[in-house]
């Protein structure tokens, strides 16, 4: 009886694993079948994707990825497509992007090797750098003085795997932590539940702004590795990331990117009205001037 | 969907440098269990004790047991752990408090998973066994006080020994629980089997791959709890003392 109970429960297991192994159809057929084109936002990557003062998203991304969606409208005859939100976390927003919940993520994700096994990237948008925050008073200058500390970072970040690598490689013996979202690890700092928090330097300079008292922080000179952004698709739908793409190369060529980088990164943003001064790196006036998808950091220097 | 499967990975090295993807869900297995076994300890111990007082004639003894029982049956597991994460250590006196909140991980977790998930199935346990007790026939304990033994004595020598009998196949369901509710300890930081699949599914992007290899690692150290308990159950039968499945019954 036991054993007949374990091979039908053992049975049953495999069919439930081997079910989503399904053809796909192309993101535009799905948009077009479907009546709406589902956006994956963030609620707290600032200035990319983050909510405002009346719950809707905005953001650097988000103004990117209302242009594509403004070519898929143009692209399918369908002037009054719907456009749906679904929140994403770090943690969650590549099996959510694979499994067709959402169709185009825009938020802050590195684009590198590893994911694109299993997604597609857009060219890239953004040049950020892996950096750590920590209070001045801790006088940590150094990966060195990191050695024996707790250090935060975000769950499902490359950041996070970044920083767990390095761990390993220099025997740092930090006890790191893993936050759900970004003001959550900021907070574990303020509250010194952790020395540091690992994340890209420009989502930093983000919480650092908004905290209450900016000058408490200080953000590394030390950067570990470069860390280019693209929107996230599905893999393997070469129609829709030439759209993507297409649209992408259009902002940087007409030369609306600047403006729309000034927007959010050189004046007051909502919701507070903060203003990051972050005037555009080096290495994105290269992107912009030859737009690339490459998840190699080397493209990038 | 698309999916890029890749088996492999549970044999590709885990970024924190401990070995494979597999070898480190074998290792929050090992935290699993070590988190399971310790709480078995308290569970068995406080369930067994309080299940038996509550059926004793001293009334405010009842009471107090039922009190207990309510307290803890009634608020949810993952309330449970996050009142001993995150709450009990700021109600002690403030050394003790900051010396729990300070113990070197995984310490810092496991001690309140044990203490949350044993006393959790304490009150499983004591219902159980008061059940089992109330189902003996009266007329046992009548025949017990009649020859002259004590209240004690009749616990230890008539009650006990069959109520346990009886309760042993709920109590593989409860061990089995206890197994699988550890995991709400990845909530307050342990990194047990399911903590670790999670993490897996992070760091590699393989989520069916995680979840699979934790999935057979449940069932299979599961159907061992399984296959010990029925072996324990033949092992302490009395014959005829209770049903056995499989129609004893129609030789009566």
């Amino acid at each position: 009886m036991l054993r007949k109970t374990m091979v039908l429960a053992a049975g049953l297991a495999c069919a439930l694993i081997a079910a989503p192994v399904l053809a796909q159809e192309g993101t535009l057929a799905k948009v077009k079948s479907q009546g709406f084109i589902t956006i994956a936002n963030r609620d707290a990557s600032i200035p990319f994707s983050y909510y405002d003062a009346n719950q809707k998203p905005v953001g650097y991304a988000m103004d990117l990825c209302m242009k594509v969606v403004d070519a898929v409208k143009k692209q399918l005859k369908m002037p009054k497509l719907e456009v749906k939100y679904q929140l994403v976390t770090s943690a969650n927003r590549i099996p959510l992007i694979a499994n067709g919940t959402a169709d185009l993520e825009c938020g802050s994700t590195t684009n590198n090797l590893e994911r694109q096994q299993q997604v597609d990237f857009s060219d890239t948008y953004f040049v950020t750098g892996n950096r750590w925050i920590s209070k001045k008073s801790s006088h940590i200058n150094s990966l060195q003085d990191l050695k024996g500390k707790t250090v935060v970072s975000t769950a499902g970040t490359s950041n996070l795997k970044e920083i767990t690598e390095v761990n390993n490689k220099d025997n740092l013996g930090m006890n790191i932590i893993s936050a759900n979202g970004h003001p959550e690890a900021f907070q574990m700092v303020e509250t010194g539940r952790a020395v540091a928090f690992v994340m890209d330097d420009i989502l930093l300079y983000s919480l650092q702004a908004s905290s209450r008292n900016p000058k408490e922080f200080v953000i590394s000179k030390q950067q570990l590795s470069l860390q280019p952004y693209g929107m996230m698709m599905r893999k393997n739908d070469p129609e829709f990331k030439k759209l993507v793409d297409d649209t992408i190369a259009h902002v940087y060529k007409s030369g609306e990117i600047n403006k729309i980088y000034a927007k959010w990164f050189e004046k007051p943003i909502p919701p507070k009205g903060i203003d990051l001064k972050v005037p555009m790196s080096a290495e994105l006036k290269k992107v912009i001037a030859h737009p690339t998808d490459s998840g190699d950091p080397k493209a990038y220097e | 969907m698309y999916y890029h499967w890749n088996w492999g990975i549970l044999f590709a090295q885990e970024p924190g440098g401990s070995g494979t993807y597999l070898y480190y869900l074998l290792v929050g297995l090992g935290w699993t269990l070590a988190t399971a076994l310790a709480a078995w300890v308290i569970a068995l111990a406080i369930g067994a004790a309080v299940g038996t007082l509550r059926t004793t004639s001293h009334r405010w003894v009842v009471r107090l047991g039922d009190g207990y029982v309510e307290l803890f049956r009634n608020v949810p597991l993952l309330v449970q752990m996050f009142l001993w994460y995150f709450v009990v250590p700021e109600l002690l006196p403030e050394a003790i408090g900051d010396w729990i909140k300070q113990m070197p991980p995984p310490w810092g977790s496991y001690v309140p998973a044990v203490l949350c998930l044993g006393l959790y199935t304490s009150v499983r346990i004591a219902e159980q066994t008061k059940a089992a007790i109330q189902s003996l026939p009266r007329g046992q304990r009548a025949a017990g006080t009649a020859m002259g033994l004590t209240q004690w004595q009749t616990y230890r020598h008539v009650i006990l020994p069959q109520a346990f009998r009886i309760i042993l196949p709920p109590l593989t369901s409860e061990f089995m629980n206890i197994i699988k509710n550890s995991s709400v300890a990845l909530t307050i930081g342990l990194m047990e089997l399911t903590g670790r699949a999670k993490s897996m599914q992070e760091f590699s992007f393989q989520v069916f791959e995680s979840f699979a290899a934790a999935t057979v690692i449940y069932m299979l150290t599961n159907l061992v709890v399984v296959l010990a308990m029925r072996w324990l159950e033949g092992k302490v039968r009395v014959p005829g003392l209770i049903a056995e499945p499989g129609g004893v019954q129609a030789a009566h």
